[in-house]
């Protein structure tokens, strides 16, 4: 399969990347070049094979039910996590406005 | 006086433990030359000689008050720029973090704190850790230290951990962090002529790791030795409830059991690996790797795994696709960049945002990886890769039944020059021994095995089984041990 530059500006669109005609018509040949290379797991028989879900075997565990027990991913922090936002206003994260 | 700067980690541990220097004066020495290499190589984007020298006097007064010190006490150390380091910038060598302090310190890095390491400063890599030679971080390629003899271009370090393994080979730091995805470790290892391990998936805590792609991402020292590997790799190791895929699992003590001796050890010698056309220089290292695991005891065996030859297809669709997922977080709302163009709407300033922000090489994965995950699309490229890498895991399964370690090439060529490898998948290619470890999640480790005709270093891999670190590490002292690397690049800078 190849893309072309309506694809690329789709997928852009669905990655949030703006892109300019000039930025697609540089991506197409490099993004075809890829997608003509990996084509070739199409050959290998993978009949009755599961996908890889875990590299290496694990239990999925659960955390003790206590509030804050590991302060470093407890809450209350509020200033913490508003430190680094471009733009926090009155405790919150500011974004523009998105109510018409 | 010794200089201390030529030190091994293990040098400086036991030097710092026994009075021969202090801990204060090993930091200083390595600050300064941090500071004079800093222009010529751009190993750092930030240097914290402050943090360095704090660390070192917290050691002295310990040792001098008779307190017991830690594993690394008095080892000034460089820090991959991907940990987040609690109030020092944290960039992932992209713009779209530039001016983010962390509020937390990582799992890794507060491990190596405890264990009385300081910080020399955040090293350069490539951008997200996306790349094989350092030239798409945002702060500026990193040179390596080597150079062909009579020739002055500059060299690629290797990639991601480029700044690591330019910064441990020229002797700034005396060992380093990395992390590993496809063979961000180990390729800049081979390079630069270091040691570098990637140990188990799940060994070390991701907790606070920048991520690119979660189930391959794993974090690991670089150094000069071996030993020094192990030591740093027992600090940095270890579970953590925090990450959702650490290994429950004791650390062991690798250091005290490491051991050049393989009697009664097989050692497998994959026959894909042999490519057609595979540099001559680096088959004959490979030769000799396999003449020195013979005398050093181990029974040699031809092995095969069928299914590499897919690996490099598989991983650049999977990381990719994890890395979609992974970079959706920069949305310029809750830290790092944001780019609000007048009148524009949320939609709108998310897209602005990571168009300014992201490198043209992390764009290139986060649409492959988005294609490769979209509808009509995901089965045909995703799961196809799942599965291929399922047979890839299977074939090492196999092969770990007759045999405990794997050797191989690290990389297919020594360094090339910077701005050699112009299209992304020539690129891609250099990691062709290094991702099918990766895919397993198996410990693997580069150490060097000598020079090529060109004067640069080669290097050899060594693959275990799973939870295995201590046979990879000890099929890898048994290479340094014959192999009588000394080779350092000629100081330039």
């Amino acid at each position: 399969m190849s893309v072309d530059t309506a694809t690329v500006a789709k997928i852009a669109s669905l990655a949030r990347i703006k892109v300019t005609p000039g930025d697609l018509e540089a991506m197409v040949p490099k993004l075809n070049g890829i997608l003509a290379w990996v084509e070739q797991l199409g050959e290998v028989d993978v009949t009755g094979v599961e996908p890889m879900t875990a590299v290496i075997p694990n239990t999925l565990r659960l955390r003790e039910d206590i509030t804050n027990a590991d302060p470093l991913t407890g809450g209350g922090i509020r200033d913490a996590v508003l430190a680094n936002a471009p733009a926090a206003e009155h405790g919150f994260f500011g974004v523009p406005k998105v109510i018409e | 006086m010794t200089n201390l700067t030529d030190l091994t980690l293990t040098g400086i541990r036991d030097g710092v433990a026994g009075g021969d220097f202090t801990a204060t004066e090993v930091a200083g020495a390595f600050n300064a030359a941090v500071a004079e290499a800093q222009e010529a190589l751009n190993a750092f984007i930030v240097t914290t000689p402050e943090a360095a020298l704090a660390a070192a006097a917290k050691v002295d007064a310990d040792r001098a008050a008779g307190k017991p010190l830690g594993k690394l006490a008095g080892v000034p150390i460089g820090m991959k720029d991907l940990f987040a380091t609690k109030g020092v910038q944290t960039t992932a060598a992209s713009k779209i973090l530039e001016g983010f302090k962390p509020e937390y310190e990582s799992t890794v890095s507060q491990k190596l704190w405890d264990a009385g390491a300081g910080l020399l400063g955040k090293l350069n890599l490539d951008q997200f850790a996306m790349g094989s030679s350092n030239e798409s971080s945002a702060y500026g390629k990193v040179t390596s230290p080597w150079r062909r003899p009579n020739d002055t271009s500059a060299l690629a370090p290797g990639g991601s951990s480029g700044g690591s393994s330019a910064a441990v080979a020229a002797r700034i730091v005396p060992a380093a962090t990395g992390t590993d995805t496809g063979g961000s470790i180990r390729q800049p290892a081979a390079f630069t002529g270091i040691s570098g391990i990637k140990p188990t998936y799940g060994r070390c805590s991701r907790w606070g790791i920048v991520a690119f792609a979660s189930s391959l991402d794993q974090a690991g020292p670089m150094a000069h030795t071996v030993q020094d590997c192990a030591v740093m790799l027992e600090a940095m190791a270890g579970f953590d409830a925090k990450d959702a895929t650490s290994l429950d699992l004791p650390v062991p003590n690798w250091e005290a059991a490491l051991s050049g001796d393989l009697k009664g050890k097989k050692v497998g010698i994959p026959r894909e690996y042999r490519l057609e056309g595979l540099n001559a220089e680096v088959a004959k290292s490979w030769d000799d790797g396999i003449a020195w695991l013979k005398d050093a005891g181990a029974e040699v065996v031809d092995i095969s795994l069928p299914h590499s030859k897919y690996a490099l297809a598989t991983y650049y669709i999977i990381a990719p696709a994890e890395a979609s997922s992974n970079l959706a977080r920069y949305d310029g709302v809750r830290y790092g960049l944001r780019d609000l163009p007048d009148g524009a709407n949320l939609q709108e300033m998310y897209a602005a945002t990571r168009a300014a922000g992201f490198g043209d090489e992390v764009k290139r994965r986060i649409l492959i990886g988005t294609y490769v995950l979209s509808a009509g699309f995901y089965d045909a490229y995703y799961t196809q890769a799942q599965k291929v890498r399922t047979l890839i895991a299977r074939d090492f399964e196999e092969a770990f039944k007759q045999v405990d370690v794997i050797l191989a090439p690290t990389a297919p060529t020594s360094a090339f020059a910077l701005g050699e490898k112009t299209n992304p998948l020539d690129m891609y290619l250099g990691d062709v021994f290094s991702v099918p470890a990766s895919l397993a999640g198996l410990p693997a480790m580069s150490v060097p095995a000598g020079l090529d005709s060109q004067g640069l270093p080669l290097g050899l891999q060594i693959i275990g089984r799973p939870f295995d670190e201590q046979g990879v590490l000890n099929a890898g002292l048994a290479i340094e041990q014959r192999a009588g690397f000394s080779a350092k690049p000629t100081k330039w800078w």
